[in-house]
């Protein structure tokens, strides 16, 4: 084929393409972009992730249609969404059964990074990106649900308001900025709703970003040689385009299943009584992505403690690149972390669990044994399998 | 006190009734309009919304024209109604919380439309409270207007026992029983608590079936372009 920027300015094609090379572009990044051969299918949670994002910010403009963000109003206007609005069960089932499959993809997508050693050179602003996005949907997430004004939406926004203000220095001014007064009301309603909204399209603008570094340092692959040759890659189409339609399929019935047969699942069935100051529900659980950091808070006696422990659980990925001086990247190659690795995961598993239970005794010591547990695998037995395997 | 137009006891009389009651939740709603409604509402349910439980808009106009809503003052400054349309709110007989409290011992009837959801134990749970009054055993002292029911932790509860035997009748002969009324009345409930729950798994069925197959599309085109690849 001849390449466009040659035709003569009566060609369309060559006409755009010297204006503005978009077509090149997408042929250069999606159709010839050269992908590791041996991809398995944890590398399509990302495709999974994106189109998830799509579909949340698509549901959440029309919620965001019809939704109220008056204390007054607000629950009566997420009750009208699903019973008198056309299709609003729908829209906001997706809507809701979209954060359970964002969150579970990302974990999934981190753990796959993590067991891979995706996070190495050249990929440490990958990783960033992708962490920073992380951050981003959380703090969406905790404001999405503030919005349909449950008691959980209450409740747990002000246990997290509370934990916002034990943060030494900055914690009071930035929980006056969320609140905009002494307690959580129309106002704080009101900017938790603006936040959530002018987040989705920030995380949009961040993807755009995690996406071009990828794109600059290209996909690590299981075996964690980067190749080297054409012949050990293939062109992302139609080669991994129709692999990730295919996986898409099969997400998309999970996503199916859970939006049209398990909507309960999706959320805690206290939400559905309007928030109530006056009245504290028996348990405050979070959502099951928030339950792992909200048992480390937990687990703490302190409640700066805690705030400094979950939030560091968090931290020590940011710093793994550093942490991890290795350079090999799988940890199928890597017989300390193949161990330390999968443990550290069941303890993420088992905080999650445990923030979802009622704080006895029982559930604080498993969650103090995970969170030890996640923080040694990643501030000693990294370093120290990294100096081991660098000495051998 | 104003007066309400609606009956603070049993409003039995100008209920309209679905043409031939015959799934729980249709004599379930049956029981809500002649028994429930005289205490409790269904504040985030329209009266519109019952048509997709099988009943006609004209029993639903003429269901919601029976009642009558606050509809600002007139010149004199005296509160004003009108009849229901089938766009307002099944609301509660009490114009706002105190009246509720006044008239239930300082207890306000919750509000129906999520109870089936968020009462631990659900629609079971309901059924299990309507059927579980029994009289108070002897050296058990309750307050006024609480009643003795052995479903809830604290054996007693503000609702006086709301069933009795024969207290109407169903058009399709079925015999209206406590227990009979309590099942059905519970199924009500029930579907007033999961919107759209029908017409959300026949859509389910639909969406998976679709995806499947184009699983099974994608699944041939990607090994037939993988084919010698790996």
């Amino acid at each position: 084929m001849t390449s466009p920027l040659k035709t003569p300015d009566t060609d369309p094609r060559g006409w755009f393409e010297r204006r503005l090379p978009v077509m090149s572009l997408l042929r250069r990044e999606y159709v010839a972009f050269p992908m590791p051969r041996n991809l398995n299918a944890l590398w399509s949670f990302g495709a999974f992730l994106i189109v998830t994002m799509v579909f949340m910010v698509a549901s959440g403009l029309f919620l965001a249609i019809n939704y109220t963000p008056d204390i007054t109003q607000a629950f009566a206007s997420v009750e009208a969404i699903d019973r008198q609005i056309p299709s609003g069960w729908f829209i906001r089932s997706l809507h809701m059964g979209g954060v359970t499959m964002l969150f579970a993809c990302l974990y999934i997508h981190i753990g796959r990074s993590l067991w891979y050693g995706s996070y190495k050179a050249p990929r440490e602003l990958l990783w960033l990106t992708g962490l920073g996005l992380m951050l981003m949907v959380m703090v969406t997430a905790f404001a999405g649900y503030v919005l349909p004004w449950g008691q959980m939406s209450y409740w747990g926004a002000t246990v997290i308001l509370n934990a916002v203000h034990a943060i030494p220095l900055i914690g009071q001014p930035l929980s006056e900025l969320l609140l905009g007064g002494d307690t959580l009301g129309n106002v704080a309603l009101h900017r938790l709703f603006v936040l959530h909204f002018t987040m989705a399209f920030a995380i949009l603008a961040a993807i755009a970003l995690h996406v071009a570094a990828l794109h600059v340092v290209k996909s690590n692959n299981p075996s964690g040689i980067d190749p080297v040759s054409p012949s050990q890659t293939l062109p992302f189409h139609p080669y991994y385009t129709s692999r990730d339609g295919f996986a898409l399929c099969l997400f998309l019935m999970v996503y199916a299943g859970l939006v049209f047969f398990l909507p309960d699942l999706l959320t805690l069935a206290d939400n559905y009584v309007q928030a109530n100051p006056l009245v504290t529900p028996r348990d405050i659980r979070p959502e099951w992505y928030f339950a792992p950091f909200y048992a480390i808070l937990r687990a703490v006696p302190s409640r700066l403690g805690g705030l400094l422990l979950a939030s560091g659980s968090l931290a020590v990925l940011f710093v793994l690149p550093w942490l991890d001086r290795s350079a090999v990247r799988p940890a199928t190659r890597r017989p300390m972390v193949r161990l330390s690795l999968p443990l550290a995961f069941a303890a993420f598993i088992l905080l999650g669990i445990a923030g979802m239970h009622a704080p006895t005794p029982a559930w604080l010591l498993a969650s103090r044994v995970a969170m030890a547990w996640w923080f040694i695998h990643f501030l000693l037995v990294m370093p120290l399998a990294s100096e081991r395997e660098m000495s051998s | 006190m104003t007066h309400w137009p609606r009956n603070f006891l049993l409003a039995t009389s100008l209920t309209v009734l679905p043409a031939a009651a015959s799934t729980p939740a249709q004599r379930g709603l049956m029981v809500f309009q002649q028994v429930c409604s005289a205490c409790h509402g269904l504040e985030h349910v329209d009266y519109g919304d019952m048509s997709s439980l099988g009943l006609s808009t004209d029993e639903i106009r003429k269901w919601a024209a029976d009642q009558q809503l606050p509809n600002g003052t007139d010149d004199n400054g005296d509160p004003k109604t009108r009849p229901a349309t089938a766009t307002d709110p099944i609301l509660s007989p009490y114009p706002n919380e105190a009246v509720g409290r006044l008239a239930n011992h300082g207890l306000l009837p919750p509000d129906l439309s999520r109870l089936a959801l968020t009462l631990p134990g659900g629609a079971g749970e309901i059924r299990q409270i309507l059927l579980s009054y029994a009289p108070a055993p002897a050296g058990v002292k309750l307050d006024e207007g609480r009643y003795y029911n052995t479903a809830l932790k604290w054996k007693h509860i503000g609702m006086p026992p709301p069933l009795q035997d024969g207290m109407l009748t169903y058009p399709d002969g079925t015999q209206a029983t406590p227990a009979q009324m309590a099942g059905d009345v519970s199924a009500f409930l029930d579907w007033v608590a999961h919107p759209h729950q029908a017409e959300r798994r026949r859509i389910g069925i639909y969406v998976l079936a679709y995806l499947a197959l184009m699983a099974l599309l994608t699944f041939l085109l990607q090994r037939r372009i993988w084919k010698g690849r790996r």
